[in-house]
């Protein structure tokens, strides 16, 4: 039998914790780019449109994260997509992303005074200059501790991924049990490490509040 | 070549997915109304309590609120065990998502408990009631009526967590379901029609809290 050494557990941890820090990051990319055209069709003018995106945040946000992501790994294939692991945990988190991001930005342009609308307008810009240059940049703007404060929600979702079998941080870690027995350390280790790189963006997310409440 | 979705199974499989779905509605009762309640201690002693408690809360708010829930249920069921802790997967499941959802309502309690202005306890104080008087009497029910549509977001959030706790073999709605489609090889449609099933249950269970807590507190979201 192999002995392992705390410092072992935490090597093999730590390197698994880059697929951890690789899948959140793509998540994030990714679901701001989708979410920014859940945006677009949220605020547009054409009621239909309207009413598809928020059907599609509803669908995110109304079904569990766990469901999105068995439906991507059993739904892709059947569309005759080769799927891995990886690709159904980056594109699940990328879909459940962009609802989320969506919902976010667009309660920060409902918060704008209609008069910055009106003003662009009568700047002769059209639609989405407006959006361009003067709604977007301030909804962002203040929205940007809810932001970050969905990123560290995202980080933790990433955990879900080990049970459709991307090889990340969790399903690492009980890998790692199940040869050390040793769930105490090994999940306290998972934890912390968790902990250390979703606190830095608890107590950002915390400052930007404070700063936009002033 | 095309695949052709086959839902056949269904008739079958429905009392299980109704099995399920009770479990998982019963993991949320319990969840907050123990969650509730722990959050009113942790506020209140937050607020309240001698330095280190304070310190103490502030700790566990912030280390359950930034680790995933996962883990914490992992550390709970396999963890625990080594310190002498044994619980079945039930229990387990319902102590994980208890003190996962009062870390969050412990901030959302809080908040409420920030809102009610000080003239309120001022003046109840001043008809002669005891602190504790004031505080169950005058303060919480004005505080929770503020944090209501809060509260109600996160309840509905933890019964979505708690699709998770399928992986300690607890046999809720997720759970039923890896077992439908493993006998079925119908993958996609079962987790596809569950999937519904928690659409429905969220917005059901939403829709029960808003009326629910109209009427017995003049306070819902919309």
């Amino acid at each position: 039998m192999i002995e392992f050494t705390l410092w072992d557990i935490l090597r093999n941890l730590l390197l698994a914790a880059r697929w951890t820090v690789l899948l959140s990051l793509s998540a994030f990319v990714g679901g701001a780019l989708v979410g920014l055209v859940v945006l677009f069709f949220r605020i547009a003018k054409n009621k239909w449109i309207k009413r598809i995106a928020s059907g599609y945040i509803a669908l995110f946000q109304g079904t569990p994260l766990l469901m999105q992501l068995f439906l991507m790994f059993f739904g892709l294939p059947m569309l005759g997509l080769r799927i891995e692991p990886w690709t159904a945990a980056a594109l699940g988190l990328t879909f459940f992303a962009s609802a989320y991001l969506a919902e976010i930005w667009r309660s920060g342009v409902d918060a704008l005074p209609r008069g910055q609308w009106d003003a662009g307008a009568s700047l002769g810009l059209h639609y989405l200059q407006e959006l361009r240059l003067i709604i977007l940049p301030q909804a962002f703007a203040i929205t940007r501790a809810p932001t970050v404060g969905f990123l560290v929600q995202l980080i933790k979702s990433t955990a879900l991924t080990s049970i459709i079998g991307f090889e990340e941080l969790v399903r690492t870690s009980n890998a790692i049990n199940n040869a050390t027995f040793e769930p105490f350390t090994v999940y306290g280790l998972v934890a912390l490490i968790f902990f250390v790189m979703c606190f830095p963006l608890t107590q950002y997310a915390r400052r930007l509040e404070r700063v936009s409440a002033h | 070549m095309g695949y052709s979705l086959d839902f056949g199974w269904l008739a079958g499989a429905a009392g299980a997915i109704a099995r399920g779905a009770a479990m998982t509605l019963l993991l949320i009762v319990v969840t907050t109304l123990a969650g509730t309640f722990l959050s009113i201690l942790g506020a209140a002693g937050r607020r309240n309590g001698p330095r280190p408690l304070k310190l103490a809360i502030g700790w566990y708010v912030e280390v359950m609120r930034n680790t995933p829930f996962l883990v914490q249920l992992f550390f709970i069921f396999f963890g625990l065990p080594s310190l002498g802790i044994r619980l079945d997967p039930i229990l387990a499941a319902m102590l994980a998502m208890t003190l996962n959802m009062a870390a969050y309502t412990i901030e959302i309690v809080g908040a409420g408990l920030d809102a009610v202005p000080r003239g309120q306890t001022e003046a109840a104080l001043a008809l002669g009631l005891r602190p504790r008087q004031v505080f169950i009497k005058i303060v919480l029910p004005q505080a929770l009526k503020v944090i209501y549509p809060a509260l109600t977001s996160q309840i509905v959030i933890m019964m979505l967590e708690s699709a998770v706790v399928s992986q300690i073999a607890v046999r809720e709605l997720t759970y039923e379901a890896d077992m439908l489609q493993a006998r079925t090889f119908r993958a996609f449609e079962t987790y596809l029609v569950v999937t519904m099933v928690y659409l429905g249950l969220s917005m059901g269970l939403r829709r029960l809290l808003v009326s629910g807590g109209r009427r017995a507190l003049g306070a819902g979201v919309s």
